[in-house]
């Protein structure tokens, strides 16, 4: 059982700062999915965490206890590698039991424990098995049982489904998910998959170049983005950001149509409009904000998303719910759903945007 | 569709015979080798260039090795030999890991100057040497040799070592020391397991190099109980002829351990030791 707190910790490299201000606080039992592009500094977060990188400023604290200087193996914490790591001249158990091995834990435990894990794991029959002679969805296993089999205070996991097939992931993402559930231990998972990140946190913590751009539950991220980097980051397809000059009674769209919305009295003015494609409609001409042509229809079952060229607005996706009867060359009229556009101002945060005042 | 390529019999043949005469042209001189050694010595100069001698003999290894000192120089080779392999590979399997894990001060500097002691050619610094190994009375004595293999082997053999660690995921070792490892321990537990294929590798390699080495052995060693193995073979070299029966017989059993030596170290050569680690 673990509460962990970052404060303003930064990172450098030499003179290369890859991060700064840094603050976050972790409930016990928590499960926070840190989340962004490639090169946001996500693993490198969480091999801080670790005790793998050193912590070039501020403080990391684990229960109130300062722990930037105690060595990873004193820290408690279980890591799963996205490469897996498993010792390869090691059979299953082993691998699954070394963190006892090494802590000198009576061999009788030991087997209770590696057995426990395993049956939780479906690995009892693969035991004996060098990590070789393992598929990869059965390595991704093992990694799990050799952190779970620790009982530490927190898990932290990095990337650990990235290299696995998508049905494999889909599958291994509920596993992790009822692991949570029933170990109701702190969990840090570091990823760079949205959905991973939307259906296992509680908090998601949105990294971009070396700084939180926001923490929140799934539904904030998708509902309130702090600005445009996390609105277009969280969300698939991207939401749609329109360019948009300030007027009086809302913002003015570049092709000349009024759109009654505005950041309210007293704030920066707009200068982007987010809309999600599942927030456009495709409507009769005489209640469409813009028209233009389809110039790529998608038809997934579910849902279908009608890529279209606005002149002077440019590229906006629609995602309809079902199949949609269009095709490709279709003229499309668009509205939007008004009381789920976002606005951001030129600096890309957000503004609390009010319909229909000026 | 079938996945069997099939090449016309020309271009198989004409393979087959490109790697014969390869292989042919490689191990000729070891027959010629094996094949003066049990030719008796009457024959050696009547039948010079005959492939098959007209008849066989072993008297050239039983003199060999019951009435010349052959089994003396042979055992100072194996102790030179063994004991240079075995502390250049500890101090090139530390310094190899040093290399691959860490950054230091100095790092490059010193990666410098080791490739720089390859350049020169060991004629040159042969004279300050024997200055050297006279100063310190070490003339004549089988540890001068093993000093002087041991530090001409070091940067080679830390290069390839460090070659070996790289290779050796980083994750591994941070696992380990997640699982609660010291980074000794994950060195000792998880490390050097995986890269025994790569000591194996370099043992054999120094032990090869100090077998056969004949130039520091000429200069710093005189004295018939110290001599190793490659300067023995020129006491076969007598002032009036050349005893070649025996001193091909003396060649054929110097192959014998470096083959032993590589036959014991084979199995550790053998790659794939860390596949399954990492996503593969």
């Amino acid at each position: 059982m673990a509460r962990i707190e970052l404060q303003n910790i930064a990172k450098n490299y030499g003179p290369v700062e890859v991060m700064r201000d840094i603050n976050l606080e972790i409930e016990d039992g928590e499960f926070i999915v840190l989340v962004g592009p490639s090169g946001c500094g996500k693993s490198t977060l969480l091999r801080m965490i670790a005790g793998l990188e050193p912590i070039t400023d501020g403080e990391f604290r684990v229960d109130g206890r300062r722990m930037n200087e105690v060595q990873p193996r004193d820290r408690d914490m279980a890591m799963v590698f996205q490469s897996y790591a498993l010792y390869p001249h090691m059979d299953v158990a082993r691998n699954m039991g070394f963190s006892l091995e090494i802590r000198k834990a009576p061999s009788q435990e030991r087997a209770g424990k590696v057995h426990d894990a395993a049956k939780t794991l479906g690995l009892t029959s693969l035991t004996a098995r060098l990590p070789k002679a393992l598929s990869g969805g059965q390595r991704q296993r093992v990694a799990m049982g050799r952190a779970i089999v620790r009982d530490p205070s927190a898990f932290l996991f990095d990337e650990p489904l990235s290299n696995l097939d998508a049905a494999l992931r889909v599958e291994m993402r509920l596993e992790i998910a009822r692991l949570h559930q029933r170990l109701e231990t702190t969990m840090i998972y570091v990823t760079h998959d949205q959905v991973e990140a939307l259906t296992l946190a509680d908090r998601i913590v949105v990294l971009n170049a070396g700084k939180i751009q926001q923490v929140g539950t799934p539904l904030d991220l998708y509902e309130r983005p702090a600005n445009r980097f996390v609105a277009q980051f969280i969300g698939s397809p991207t939401m749609n950001i329109l360019e948009v000059a300030p007027a009086d009674k809302g913002v003015l769209l570049k092709d000349g149509t009024l759109i009654g919305i505005s950041p309210g009295t007293g704030h920066a003015s707009a200068s982007d409009l987010g809309v999600r494609p599942e927030h456009l409609n495709i409507v009769p001409e005489a209640a469409a904000h813009f028209s233009g042509t389809a110039e790529l229809v998608e038809h997934l079952g579910s849902d279908t998303n009608i890529h279209a060229r606005v002149p002077d607005i440019g590229q906006v996706l629609v995602r309809q719910h079902g199949h949609f009867p269009l095709k490709t060359g279709d003229p499309v009229h668009i509205a939007m759903e008004l009381d789920k556009v976002h606005l951001f101002a030129p600096d890309g945060q957000r503004l609390e945007p009010v319909v229909g005042s000026g | 569709m079938s996945v069997h390529r099939h090449s016309s019999p020309l271009a198989v043949t004409g393979k087959y015979l490109a790697l014969a005469l390869y292989v042919g042209f490689a191990l000729f001189p070891l027959y010629w080798l094996a094949k003066i050694a049990v030719t008796p010595d009457k024959l050696i100069y009547t039948e010079g260039t005959a492939l098959v001698p007209s008849s066989f003999t072993l008297e050239n290894f039983r003199t060999v090795l019951v009435a010349t000192d052959f089994l003396y120089y042979f055992r100072n080779s194996l102790v030179v030999s063994l004991t240079t392999a075995a502390i250049t590979t500890c101090i090139a399997a530390a310094a190899g890991y040093a290399f691959s894990r860490f950054t230091f001060r100095g790092k490059r500097l010193v990666v410098a100057i080791m490739l720089i002691t390859q350049m020169f050619p060991l004629l040159m610094i042969i004279a300050p040497i024997y200055k050297i190994v006279a100063a310190v009375g070490l003339l004549n004595s089988l540890t001068s040799l093993i000093i002087v293999y041991t530090a001409f082997n070091i940067p080679f053999a830390t290069f390839l070592m460090q070659s070996f660690f790289d290779g050796i995921p980083k994750d591994l070792e941070e696992a380990g020391m997640m699982d609660g490892c010291t980074r000794f321990q994950a060195l000792r537990k998880i490390v050097l397991p995986l890269t025994l294929p790569g000591l194996g590798a370099t043992l054999g390699f120094i032990f090869t190099a100090a077998w056969s080495e004949l130039l520091f052995a000429l200069m710093l060693i005189n004295s018939n109980d110290t001599m190793t193995f490659p300067v023995g073979l020129l006491t076969f070299v007598s002032k009036f002829s050349v005893d070649w029966g025996q001193m091909m017989a003396a060649g054929v059993l110097a192959l014998v351990p470096s083959c032993l030596f590589f036959i014991f170290i084979q199995r550790y050569l053998v790659q794939g030791l860390t596949s399954g680690a990492v996503k593969g």
